[in-house]
């Protein structure tokens, strides 16, 4: 106990119309911290898979795992953390750009290996797809040049299948 | 067993006939959602109702007057109606049910949902809402009952189709009474109520992502009896668990045949016979010494259905530093939470012992129970029992030997608990019905009735004897109106301090005797008048003398309610105490009198 650490936490719940809100209020009601949450329909009709990514120390996130088990259509509670898992996550960034600092921002977004997805007189619009900590780099990256506005789809994550072994 | 089928008694009543009976039902075809749930609710032997019908669920009532199976238990407030469901499933162990129509009908469940959540009390709470393409308007009586009811919920429903009710009210029943219980929302759009579909009699349901554990792992169980057998200095710590789970007999069982002393929390006690050499008395704030220094000196604790609740730990950090700690529940999220636990054990209390017990070689405990013994009869539970003054321990002692412990208690929130739960002499589970997680004032007369209820119900007949402060009884007085509609047997003891007696204990001893609004006395109405206009027998008490016959003529009384106004000494104080922030052996004892 003691650490704070980051973790990711996948839940498999059914969709009611109940599932979302109690999820969420159990973070807000309990007092605990949520650095993204994102949801979408999951592989079986009328079940939604969560992706959640919050920080606590051992006991927090025991706490977060065995409370999410007993909301009634939480069907699975997976904290991927202790085991391989590939996360993505999209992020747009508008980003102000003149004459002088454009093509420097298209360096930087090259890098990343982001893309251009709107372009205004004084603006760029960029898509940046990977990690939380790839999506926080480029973020940090850009900000220099004066960031407008961001949307961030927070991180969606499944376990690895495969680790190598034969 | 006994129960009254009369055809009617008192308003609001619309029992009919012999609703023992086993509800057969049929099919029936294109019928309002208001008649499928009714039906729903019979298949569920459901008998009573609790709650204040509206403009939301008049369809339902009318459907429910029709059917003419249920008895509607109609109370003054819908708080009362919830109190009442809770107390009749405390009691019985059946779910209890309340209905109410929505808007203000539904906030005003609010306290007991949240009372029966933090107790693990299984009701199901049936809401009228506004009719579906109305919801989000704010019209007219709307509130977004299940966004209010969420975090006191173990669950919710929304009904979006009259074809969805039936497996609905399965789902809520099974969710509200299975596992670690608690309350279950459904929130009724009147739409929905009068929309039509078929009612099919219905198979048990499943609830996918729902499912208790029910028996413990077998290995940790095996390490658990191994620790217990090699253990000096064992303690049985138990909690509302173990009632709830029809565990007391097998709580017995491991005490007694190895010889295990026995602690409990307000809400396990009757769960383990009070009168039982093994028996150490409550533990916690209002402890006794030796259930305090036991834990403190334990080498084995064995926690079942108990949550280490901060009013139980004391100063968490210096909680029972020798022990190591056995904890089974149902709840695997209390394992662990408060206190570090050495065997968890996830699983029905019942079950768990059950494959426990035969496994565990009884310790050698003998200088352990020895110890114990001194600390019991050098520290007893103390109070003035020679005082003229009269002292509100001594109506709850009296009570106990009038009673020996035979009754059904239920208590409101304040010292008169805490003596309570010091002095009645428990014997049997599901005799103590408290709120103890919220600490709900104004719970112990609703709960009372729903007791009577039950009783009429199929439950065992006992005595019901509502144990409440003079500050309590006033905040759901107006109950006992309803307890005289129905003639409910329910005996009423008003330990009157004239204060907020347990905020007047803190203030004199934590903020300089500065009583700030905690006074009652200036202004308390007559306890027995108010009785009176009400329809129940009013008595009143003055002196010690008067107590035992005055307990004896409000048992004996079989007109319904009764309200005894017992005037005792105000400056009277829960001991022991382990102030708030202290360690469980660092406690403030009573002391004897001066004189
Ligand atoms: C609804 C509610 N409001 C306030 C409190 C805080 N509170 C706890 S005990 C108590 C005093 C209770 O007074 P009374 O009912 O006269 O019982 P006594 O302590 O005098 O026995 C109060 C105000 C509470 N527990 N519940
Ligand atoms: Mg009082």
């Amino acid at each position: 106990m003691g650490e704070m650490k980051e973790h990711t936490i996948s839940v498999l719940v059914e969709q009611t119309f109940d599932a979302l809100p109690r999820i969420a209020g159990l973070f807000s009601g309990r007092g605990y911290q949520i650095d993204s949450i994102s949801v979408g329909e999951a592989e079986e009709p009328g079940m939604a898979r969560m992706t959640i990514v919050t920080r606590g120390d051992d006991g927090v996130i025991e706490q977060i795992t065995k409370q999410l088990n007993k909301i009634v259509n939480v069907v699975k509670v997976t904290d991927l953390t202790y085991e391989p898992f590939v996360e993505r996550e999209l992020a747009l960034v508008k980003v102000t750009a003149t004459q002088s600092t454009r093509s420097e921002i298209m360096q930087i977004v090259n890098i990343f290996r982001a893309k251009i997805v709107d372009i205004s007189p004084k603006t760029l619009t960029v898509e940046c797809t990977g990690s939380r900590a790839k999506v926080q780099a480029i973020i940090g990256m850009l900000r220099p040049f004066g960031i407008r506005e961001i949307s961030r789809t927070g991180s969606v994550a499944l376990r690895r299948e495969f680790r190598g072994e034969t | 067993m006994g129960m009254g089928i009369e055809t009617s008694i008192g308003q609001g009543d619309i029992r009919t006939r012999d609703h023992r009976s086993p509800v057969e039902l049929e099919p029936i075809y294109d019928v309002s959602g208001a008649e499928i749930l009714v039906r729903a609710l019979a298949e569920q032997g459901v008998k009573t109702l609790f709650g204040i019908p509206g403009g939301a669920v008049l369809g339902l009532a009318d459907a429910i007057g029709r059917f003419g199976r249920f008895r509607w238990v109609l109370t003054k407030h819908e708080q009362g109606a919830t109190h009442a469901a809770d107390g009749y499933a405390r009691y019985s162990g059946r779910v209890g049910v309340v209905l109410v129509t929505s808007g203000p009908g539904s906030t005003n469940t609010v306290t007991g949902i949240a009372t029966a959540y933090m107790d693990s009390s299984p009701i199901v709470v049936l809401t009228g809402q506004v009719p579906l393409p109305m919801v989000g308007n704010d019209a007219f009586q709307e509130v977004d009952t299940i966004g209010v009811t969420r975090p006191i919920t173990k669950h919710s429903f929304l009904l979006r189709s009259a074809g969805e009710i039936a497996e609905t009210v399965r789902k809520a029943f099974y969710i509200a009474g299975s596992g670690r219980p608690g309350p279950v929302v459904i929130d009724m759009p009147k739409d929905v109520l009068a929309a039509h579909a078929d009612y099919l009699p219905g198979e048990p349901v499943v609830v996918r992502g729902y499912k208790p554990k029910i028996f413990g792992h077998a290995h940790q169980i095996s390490r658990a009896a191994e620790r217990i057998s090699r253990s000096r200095r064992p303690v049985l710590y138990i909690g509302g668990g173990v009632v709830a789970s029809g565990a007391s007999e097998w709580v017995r069982r491991l005490a007694i045949e190895h010889q295990i002393p026995v602690t409990s929390t307000l809400m396990g006690l009757g769960a383990f016979p009070t009168d039982h050499p093994l028996w150490l008395g409550m533990l916690g704030m209002h402890g006794t010494y030796a259930a305090n220094m036991a834990i403190q000196m334990a080498d084995v604790i064995i926690a079942v259905g108990a949550r280490f609740d901060d009013r139980v730990t004391g100063r968490v950090a210096d909680f029972a530093p020798a022990a190591d700690i056995i904890h089974i529940d149902i709840d695997s999220s209390v394992i662990g939470r408060n206190v570090q636990v050495d065997i968890p054990i996830v699983g029905d209390a019942r079950h768990v012992l059950v494959d426990l017990v035969p496994l565990v070689k009884t310790p050698d405990s003998r200088e352990w129970l020895e110890q114990i013994q001194r600390w019991r009869a050098e520290h007893p539970l103390w109070y003035d029992r020679n005082s003229d003054v009269l002292k509100p321990q001594l109506v709850i002692e009296k009570l106990g030997e009038i009673t020996d412990g035979e009754a059904v208690i239920v208590t409101d929130v304040g010292q008169h608990q805490m003596w309570t739960a010091q002095f009645y002499r428990f014997k049997h589970p599901r005799t103590m019905i408290t709120s103890g997680g919220l600490g709900t004032m104004g719970f112990g007369l609703p709960a009372a009735i729903g007791v009577a209820v039950a009783q009429e119900d199929g439950a065992p007949r006992r005595p019901i004897v509502a144990i409440v402060g003079d500050g309590g009884f006033q905040m759901t007085m107006e109950e006992l109106i309803t307890a005289a509609a129905y003639r409910l047997p329910v005996k009423i003891f008003v330990i009157n301090n004239g204060y907020l007696g347990m905020v007047r204990q803190w203030q004199e001893l934590f903020f300089g005797r500065r009583y700030v609004a905690s006074e009652l006395f200036r202004a308390n109405p007559d306890i027995a008048r108010v009785a009176e206009s009400m329809g129940a027998l009013g008595m009143r008490v003055e002196h010690p003398g008067e107590v035992q016959e005055a307990i004896e003529k409000a048992l004996a009384w079989d007109r319904g309610p009764v309200v005894v106004d017992f005037r005792v000494d105000p400056r009277e104080n829960v001991f022991p105490m382990v102030p708030a922030g202290a360690a469980l052996h660092e406690m403030i004892e009573a002391k004897p009198s001066e004189e």
